[in-house]
């Protein structure tokens, strides 16, 4: 042991050094708290600088008397550990309870204490702190757009709906189980548009489109008590019977057309906007890029020259162009192509155009992991008589998209974050209806409260996502 | 003709520039065991790839159990699923247990019932003495089990010819003896091998034949007692002194 030093405690003297330094800690917390929250300067007898270090001073001091090797105390033991290692781990510490300590209090009063949210105007702002009540009045616009208000339930039901259908994989029984990818990769996207495009958007297709989901739905529950040999037979007969006996036996056609019964009324989807749009545009180009993505992964790969060119041409070209042009030619250039007569939805283009952009991205990342695996894995599926299709779907793909899925993650959270760009071709997601309110001339001078609340609910959205691509890792983990 | 089971012709391969295989005519007997022997970089493990198309050969011909090895990728996978291989790398697939190893290629590509892929794969495995690991997956098992693993994985596909690439090379010494038991069961029960190794006490234990090569020419090929007793060329000599 080094005797000089001696700040240095040791177990033999532990008590003292135990008390002083504590006290001195607690003593430099204190005195910052005071000073953040109570704007009390209990030092500030003291000439300005040393009042201003001295709190450091003191916590570096405290901190350095009860660094102990190994004291027993299992809290002590911990904080040593994980804190306060040494002299330059025990400042920084000290560094950062301090700001912490220092910023809660404006965070707070802006946040909480300071701010309104009463009250249905602009008047009642009066505070220093943040004007809730523009995110109050606003909410509805904020969520759905200029979507309107008698018909929100609309999106209300259809997004209940889709969620309800996307947990069906956890309820799933052992029989049914090897059907769910299949249902989550084609089943799931068709409902899931058929929905949004029939239901959210409304106009008299909707009782076609109802009449089928009511079919499909009641079939699927008749269909869990049949046996499995009639199955085949069952949902081809049973759903188009109940459709037709839906459509002509117990609606009939004039009834609709006489307006006894009504259809959802239209909604262009000019009018669609706010937080429901970032869903909408969020989820489809999710499912849409990753098959296409794949595909251009596995294309870049090929023998065939020409599925390989086209392949890099397409990534090269959808890589190397910015998202904010594809998405103005994707509203101007594009309909000059088309002919005359021929009309494609602006949201439609839109999300046709991300898929594709952000294919090129998934590309790439499922080639990194389709790279990562040793060529014996392609050696042994081929030497056992695999097939292309049969050898990249049962050992290639289900080791190289384990391997991916942080880069996936990575790409799929980057996608929600692009989706306000879509204000480009005049579509408002939340971003962009916050930037409208904000020009309000009755609302102006909200942004900020605007922007807070538009980063909260896409840290929410994409914390989401992450955690859940961490599960999915932690699911799939095998050893190698 | 019948019982010759593969026949190579006058049959050239080059990577590139280099030419790996030389002039290589080789016929194997329905039965016969063949180890194939020589330096590394001789062309051993290339000749047995070319043998099941994992390479393709640009000259001479090939023909397996009566169809001649084309271009045709429909005519390749059925071959393939009648010549079995084992790695040097084991190259189990690790996302599946044990037991679906073995009967995914059975399941997928033969269409046999889950059932009876199920039974097959555990009678292999318990030929080779791992039936009790089928519920686990490759990366828990030792390098021994997983290469008897991979030895069960290929017989699962009901095989005509075997095909090892150096199965013990990657293996810890004590656990080359518990693959080469299984090598030696195999062979005892009739299947045809050719088996590229450098351990010379299981071709002097199994094999008919052994064939020595070098710059991917075949430069001896006599019967194993033969070729350790009399060796003819200098070349193979040479090698002999060195590793035995």
């Amino acid at each position: 042991m080094n005797k000089l030093n001696f700040l240095q405690p040791d177990k033999n003297n532990l008590n003292t050094y135990l008390y002083t330094g504590v006290i001195l800690v607690a003593l430099s917390i204190f005195i910052v708290f005071l000073n953040s929250f109570f704007k009390k300067d209990l030092i500030s007898f003291l000439p300005g600088t040393l009042s201003f270090f001295l709190p450091l001073i003191l916590g570096f001091i405290g901190l350095h008397l009860i660094r102990i090797e190994y004291s027993g105390l299992k809290f002590l033991d911990s904080i040593n550990k994980n804190i306060n290692t040494n002299n330059f781990n025990a400042f920084l510490s000290l560094l950062i309870v301090f700001v912490v300590i220092k910023s809660l209090p404006p965070l707070l009063s802006w946040f909480i204490l300071d701010a309104n949210i009463a009250g249905d105007s602009k008047d009642v702002c009066t505070g220093t702190g943040a004007c809730w009540t523009y995110i109050k009045i606003w909410f509805n616009r904020f969520m759905y757009g200029m979507y309107p208000n008698a018909e929100q339930w609309r999106i209300n039901l259809s997004f209940i709906a889709l969620a309800f259908l996307g947990t069906i994989g956890f309820f799933a029984t052992e029989k049914f189980k090897k059907y769910l990818t299949l249902y989550y990769v084609v089943i799931y996207p068709v409902i899931a548009f058929f929905f949004i495009f029939f239901f959210i958007s409304g106009g008299p297709i909707f009782f076609d489109f109802s009449y089928g989901i009511i079919a499909a739905v009641i079939s699927v529950i008749i269909g869990f008590f049949i046996p499995s040999k009639f199955k085949m037979y069952y949902f081809i007969i049973v759903p188009i019977t109940l459709y037709i006996l839906l459509k002509y036996v117990f609606f009939y056609e004039e009834l609709i057309e006489l307006g006894k019964l009504e259809a959802l009324e239209w909604v262009e989807t000019g009018a669609w906007g706010g937080l429901s749009l970032t869903f909408i545009v969020s989820f489809f180009c999710l499912i849409f890029c990753f098959p296409i993505g794949l595909f251009l992964s596995l294309g870049r790969r090929s023998d065939f020259p020409i599925i390989k060119y086209f392949s890099i041409g397409m990534i090269e070209f959808w890589r190397g162009v910015p998202l904010i042009t594809v998405l103005f030619m994707s509203s101007v250039m594009f309909p000059m192509f088309l002919p005359e007569d021929m009309f494609i939805d602006k949201l439609v283009r839109v999300i046709i155009a991300i898929s594709l952009f952000e294919a090129a991205y998934v590309a790439e990342v499922i080639r990194g992991g389709l790279q990562a695996l040793p060529r014996g894995q392609y050696d042994a599926a081929k030497s056992l008589g695999m097939g292309y299709w049969k050898m990249h779907i049962l050992v290639i793909l289900p080791q190289a998209l384990k391997l991916v899925i942080p880069g996936i993650a990575n790409t799929f959270l980057a996608l929600v974050k692009d989706t306000p760009l879509i204000f480009v071709v005049g579509l408002l997601e939340i971003v962009g209806m916050l930037n409208l309110a904000k020009t309000n001339p009755e609302w102006l001078g909200f942004a900020m409260e605007g922007y807070v609340f538009a980063s909260v609910l896409f840290f929410i959205i994409c914390y989401a996502m992450s955690k859940y691509s961490y599960n999915l890792e932690q699911k799939y983990k095998t050893e190698r | 003709m019948s019982d010759k089971i593969i026949q190579i012709t006058e049959m050239n391969k080059w990577f590139g520039d280099f030419q790996v295989l030389k002039n290589i005519n080789l016929e194997v007997e329905k039965n016969k065991k063949i180890v194939v022997c020589g330096p590394s970089g001789s062309g051993k493990s290339t000749l047995i790839r070319c043998i099941n198309r994992l390479e393709e050969h640009q000259e001479g011909s090939i023909i397996v159990d009566g169809n001649e090895l084309t271009a045709d990728t429909k005519d390749i996978e059925k071959i393939r699923a009648e010549v079995g291989m084992v790695f040097q790398q084991f190259n189990l697939f690790p996302h599946l247990s044990i037991l679906d190893n073995c009967t995914l290629a059975p399941i997928w590509v033969k269409k046999m019932p889950k059932k009876d892929a199920e039974d097959l794969a555990i009678q292999h495995l318990e030929k080779v003495q791992i039936a009790d690991q089928a519920n686990k997956y490759p990366g828990q098992l030792s390098g021994g089990q997983q290469q008897r693993c991979a030895i069960a994985r290929a017989l699962c596909m009901e095989p005509k010819i075997m095909l090892f690439d150096e199965p013990t090379s990657a293996l810890d010494p004590e656990m080359i003896k518990e693959v080469l038991d299984a090598m030696v069961n195999l062979a005892k029960a009739g299947m045809t091998m050719i088996v590229v190794t450098h351990e010379m006490g299981f071709a002097k234990e199994v094999a008919d034949e052994v064939i020595f090569m070098d710059e991917g020419m075949i430069v001896e090929r006599a019967e194993t007692k033969e070729f350790f007793a009399n060796p003819r060329s200098d070349r193979t000599k040479l090698f002999l002194s060195q590793i035995l």
